[in-house]
């Protein structure tokens, strides 16, 4: 195994405000942040539909003031294969609801309270997404 | 004031995704290719993330009530079931895949790629199957 592209400073930064806006969601709000929690109970609840709304449409803000303020660029590379895209997005959507939770949901928030359960949930995705990357390249 | 609180975190935790670089799926599958070349950046965003919330939910989560709230409210499932492991070996696959989350997929639609929004549609057909098996 060789280290490449590693970029610890702006990792940790980014990092840092993604737990700043957990621990305020929580103060203020009151609830922990699972972005999967969110978006679906968005599309199938009314609980909390607006806030709900506000924080995906927050999401997407990001990106934009980031770009307005430092007028950096972004760039991302990203498959271009439909099936592949159609088969990973259901997966990614059906597999965060039955196990209630993401990266977000599972591996910050879930970890946070020491919840066992978000702990095993995170093992677990982390194990398949690597396996998956494994068996990916080979083929 | 809630749905103040709701839009301006939402807005840190995308420029996280953008600082972190997250937001890019190439990024998150060189942290997945543990096997042959490794970026292990991901696993710092965690622990970013982790050294900010651990302590402030332990400080607050025996307060009386939030700020802008009348409870907190906090998951209460315990259950290492079987939905837990088949739904995070779903999500894990789908991860492995295409490289991106929830978060960073929401996120992305800033950037009008159109894999990103057909990955998006993709993921809400799942959220919405999920709601009818659940």
């Amino acid at each position: 195994m060789n280290i490449v592209n590693f970029t610890p400073v702006s990792a940790l930064t980014g990092g840092l405000l993604i737990g700043l806006s957990v621990a305020l969601f929580f103060i203020l709000n009151g609830r922990m942040i699972g972005i999967s929690g969110i978006a679906s109970n968005f599309l199938v609840s009314k609980n909390n539909r607006i806030e709900n709304f506000l924080f995906l449409v927050g999401l997407i803000l990001g990106p934009l003031i980031y770009n307005l303020i430092l007028g950096k660029e972004i760039n991302i590379s990203i498959s271009n294969s439909l099936i592949l895209l159609i088969v990973g997005g259901t997966l990614v959507g059906f597999g965060t609801r039955l196990s209630s939770g993401c990266t977000s949901g599972h591996g910050i928030s879930g970890i946070s309270r020491f919840s066992l359960r978000s702990i095993i949930a995170t093992i677990t995705f982390m194990i398949v997404g690597i396996l998956t990357v494994l068996i990916t390249g080979i083929l | 004031m809630n749905k103040i609180v709701s839009l301006v975190c939402g807005i840190i935790f995308g420029i996280g995704l953008v600082i972190s670089e997250m937001i890019n799926p190439e990024k998150v599958l060189g942290f997945l290719n543990i096997f042959r070349e490794w970026d292990p950046s991901l696993a710092f965003v965690m622990i970013g993330a982790l050294i900010v919330s651990t302590p402030i939910f332990h400080l607050f989560k025996n307060k009386n009530k939030p700020i802008f709230s009348l409870n907190f409210f906090i998951p209460k499932n315990k259950q290492i079931d079987k939905k837990l492991i088949v739904g995070s070996i779903f999500f894990g696959s789908g991860w492995g895949l295409i490289g991106l989350c929830p978060g960073p997929a929401i996120t992305s639609i800033a950037l009008l790629n159109m894999s990103s929004a057909i990955f998006v549609i993709s993921m809400f057909i799942g959220f919405y199957l999920a709601s009818k098996v659940n």
